[in-house]
């Protein structure tokens, strides 16, 4: 595999889509699981959480977005068009999920109202995602460089799947990060969901390949067909290896290791995804050379984010930094 | 209910409605960042704890200013794609990269800094939370310099070629960054986004002028002692802050407001010289004429007849003012096919408000400095209440001059080039219709409880020794703690407000 620019920009925008989906992941993982924890101090101790770094966390998604208009203008328009309700509704949550952040500290006498919206923008940008992703991986008709389905194209059984499968792995996220991030009974309670979600999650990926392999493309081919089994199959060992290692880790109180073994499994569904989906963005329709901008578009930019992305991680990194360790209990280090 | 109606028109109404609700929050936060760092870097340099008071005062109302520029921001880049696909197609491989650019230059370097600009002055100490401050509003300015360019290029398109697919090809990146408008635009714009934030804090000063003046004089019918005008030694620490803030933001009103018009006419020659036609629009002539054109100061413009009925014109003075000369001959609308003329009336009024405005706001800075001369600054409830009613007069004059820039463009998206109809995503009017009305009704109530919050936070004025965003800045916070004691922040009182 030769190293060129469309493929450089689609593996820059899939670690773009990739530091999106494990940052803010967590952050919409907090809000699902917000009813679940008391109103109050546990509460409080979970947004207090990611208050600091949340917006950066968004911000990986207009690099997606901006990312995937800038090198494959045409996937952009066409993948927009085909997923335009689940892409609107992931914008309505995020605005809903964004303004609660700050209405919740500055109107107490609302609060719980925020507290709603906290969550229901958080779940409803969750399964979103989680059903483009699906719509994109089941196909979108493409003819004459547009959009040429329905508006309804993207709903179906295997997309519904793929948005519960996000809800439930984002879910994980929010519990393994409040396991590190927190302590006292918002730690215990997050510590008593992460097995169930993880289960669930273990599930989602499970159902997800399977159903994937079963998608009118052919896949299949990629994970079942010798020699390239060899390699692929790598994925679904690791998943299991991972699996186990959250489990050990879990059971043995361990507080950084779940998230970074999440993160893991996070890392490996989209090694998955990469396998299924290259050299195509919109699957057996638009390949990333067809699909991309015109050299000099993406050698400009590529200028930029040689330089610019490490910069953008150290200050990023600097700014956790800043807000290490454990949140909520006064004079502990 | 959409049935009848036009995918593309929805489809402009929505862009039209979700811009403009995004651009109110970042031409706030542009000019309400770099006074923040204004202001750190006072109580650096002095030590005075007005200036402390007040940078907390504001970055409170800036944090939910900011947060909802956010959320309003990313749906503005996903709409290129839902509703302007074939744009984002064709003009996505020269206006892509900018927006590219903007993220990675600027949206990062905000929301980085951003969490340590709130919650971080007690752990990385002054001089390093200033940095943070610096690089947020060095942050907004530089997400500026982007979306103007890109906006800019659409305007007056430079430094491309075009492909078999019909697309734009990129050939000179720094003549498609700088494209002829660019500059003109970008100082106008970000001067424009100063002055707003200028008015606002100048009403809010003014505001909390008059309460404490009213108070004053329920003080003096009650015990009847003869006040002594002027200094008083012993002002309670919010009117200080409101002094303070009020003598600022007039000093910006008073130098910026004229620059303002020096900018805005010198963009005007600009259009005039690769947007005629804008300039017919905003003029309102419909006919050409050959020997000195008037300038129509108030009139109704009247496309089905090609005229502007009751005008009020003052003979000459559009050709003195855009040719520099009484008897140039200037151009109309009637040289130009008539299905290349933007909307007339939304054209000729927009720009009629946002010259207004800038008018009266230059009228404020003149009267603010009469006032310093006769030290009566602080006290002369005239200039107060002229300074409240001009509070909101920047957003209204942004939002105006937006509109008559972008609407002036009509029909077209890249000027000349591709037009808005063909611009647009296949789709049907019912999606696009019904993704409006779900935009418009989340915007209401979403962005209606932000501004009232910040009206609220406004009102409060500034508190003596006023609490940080994190809601405590005592030393007995200690490094490990993120972002404040859970005990504080689960009381009933909201965070940053405890007492």
């Amino acid at each position: 595999m030769s190293l060129d620019l469309p493929t450089a920009w689609a593996l820059l925008i899939l670690f773009a889509v990739f530091a999106y989906v494990v940052m803010d992941g967590f952050d919409l993982g907090i809000g699902i699981l917000f009813p679940v924890f008391p109103v109050g101090r546990e509460r409080d101790q979970a947004i207090n959480s990611i208050a600091p770094v949340w917006d950066g966390n968004e911000t990986w998604l207009v690099l997606g977005g901006g990312g995937l208009m800038a090198a494959f203008p045409l996937a952009y328009g066409v993948i927009l068009t085909a997923l335009y309700p689940p892409i609107i509704a992931m914008l309505l949550g995020l605005v809903f999920r964004g303004v609660a952040f700050e209405a919740r500290w500055r109107d107490p006498a609302h609060r719980p109202w925020w507290d709603v919206a906290f969550t229901g923008g958080s779940l409803v940008a969750a399964f979103a995602q989680g059903v483009t992703l699906g719509a994109l991986l089941q196909g979108i008709a493409v003819e004459d460089r547009a959009y040429a389905g329905g508006w309804l194209d993207w709903l179906t059984p295997f997309s519904l799947l793929t948005g519960a499968s996000v809800v439930v792995g984002y879910a994980l996220l929010g519990a393994t990060w409040l396991i590190w991030k927190t302590e006292g009974e918002a730690q215990a309670h997050a510590r008593r969901l992460a097995p169930w979600l993880a289960l669930g999650l273990l599930a989602g990926i499970v159902g997800v390949s399977l159903a994937t392999l079963g998608l009118e493309f052919d896949y299949h081919r990629r994970w079942t067909t010798y020699p390239v089994v060899l390699l692929t199959a790598q994925v679904p060992l690791l998943t299991a290896i991972l699996g186990y290692a959250f489990w050990r880790a879990l059971r043995r109180g361990r507080e950084l290791a779940p998230f970074l073994l999440t993160l893991g499994l996070f890392a490996l569904t989209f090694a998955g995804l990469a396998i299924s989906m290259f050299p195509y963005i919109v699957p057996r329709a638009l390949d990333i050379h067809a699909a991309a901008a015109p050299d000099a578009s993406l050698r400009f930019m590529l200028v930029g984010a040689v330089v610019l992305i490490p910069v953008i991680l150290a200050y990023t990194g600097w700014a956790y930094w800043v807000f290490r360790g454990k949140v909520g209990h006064a004079g502990y280090h | 209910m959409f049935a009848d109606a036009d995918a593309v028109l929805l489809a402009r109404i929505q862009f039209a409605f979700t811009v403009s609700f995004h651009f109110i929050f970042p031409a706030f936060s542009i000019g309400l960042a770099s006074y923040l760092a204004v202001l750190e870097a006072l109580w650096l340099k002095t030590g005075r704890q007005v200036y402390l008071d007040l940078f907390r005062f504001w970055v409170k109302i800036f944090a939910v200013a900011f947060a909802m520029g956010v959320v309003s921001g990313i749906v503005m880049s996903y709409q290129f794609g839902t509703n302007w696909a074939v744009f984002s197609d064709r003009a996505g491989p020269v206006i892509g990269p900018l927006m590219a650019y903007e993220v990675m230059t600027a949206f990062f370097l905000e929301a980085g800094f951003l969490g340590v600009m709130l919650f971080g002055m007690n752990r990385v100490g002054p001089r390093l939370h200033f940095l943070a401050t610096l690089m947020v509003a060095v942050g907004t300015f530089i997400s500026a310099f982007w979306i103007l360019s890109a906006n800019s290029w659409m305007h007056t398109p430079d430094g491309f070629s075009v492909n078999a697919a019909g697309q734009f090809v990129p050939e000179d990146w720094w003549a498609i960054i700088f494209n002829p408008s660019f500059p003109y635009r970008l100082v106008h714009t970000v001067i424009g986004a100063y002055l707003t934030t200028a008015l606002a804090v100048g009403g809010v000063g003014a505001w909390h002028l008059l309460q404490h003046r009213r108070a004053r004089a329920r003080e003096q019918s009650s015990d009847a002692a003869a006040d002594v005008p002027g200094e008083d030694p012993a002002l309670p620490p919010s009117i200080v802050g409101a002094r303070t803030m009020f003598s600022m933001a007039m000093w910006m009103a008073a130098l910026v407001a004229p620059l303002q018009i020096v900018v805005g006419d010198l963009q005007g020659l600009n259009t005039l010289e690769h947007q005629p036609a804008k300039v017919m629009a905003m003029e309102g002539h419909y006919a050409s004429h050959p020997d000195g054109a008037p300038l129509i100061l108030f009139g109704l413009p009247n496309s089905g007849e090609q005229r502007v009925d009751y005008a009020v014109e003052i003979p000459k003075l559009s050709s003195l003012i855009l040719k520099h000369d009484l008897d140039a001959p200037l151009d109309g609308l009637d040289t130009i096919d008539p299905a290349l003329h933007p909307p007339v009336p939304i054209v000729f009024w927009s720009f009629r408000i946002m010259v207004g405005l800038g008018m009266a706001m230059l009228a404020l800075g003149a009267w603010s400095l009469w006032a310093r001369l006769r030290k009566r600054l602080y006290d002369w409830p005239a200039l107060h209440r002229a300074a409240l009613a001009m509070a909101p007069a920047g957003f209204v004059a942004v939002l105006a001059g937006w509109v008559t820039t972008e609407v002036g463009r009509q029909p077209f998206t890249v000027y000349n080039l591709m037009t808005t109809a063909e611009s647009a995503s296949p789709l049907d009017a019912p999606a696009v219709g019904a993704s409006l009305l779900a935009f418009v009704v989340v915007y209401f109530i979403v962005f209606g409880f932000g501004a009232w919050y910040i009206l609220k936070l406004m009102a409060k004025g500034v508190q003596a020794h006023e609490p940080a965003p994190d809601g405590d800045e005592g030393p007995i916070r200690t490094a490990g703690i993120t972002p404040g004691p859970a005990e504080r922040i689960g009381d009933a009182a909201p965070r940053g407000d405890a007492r």
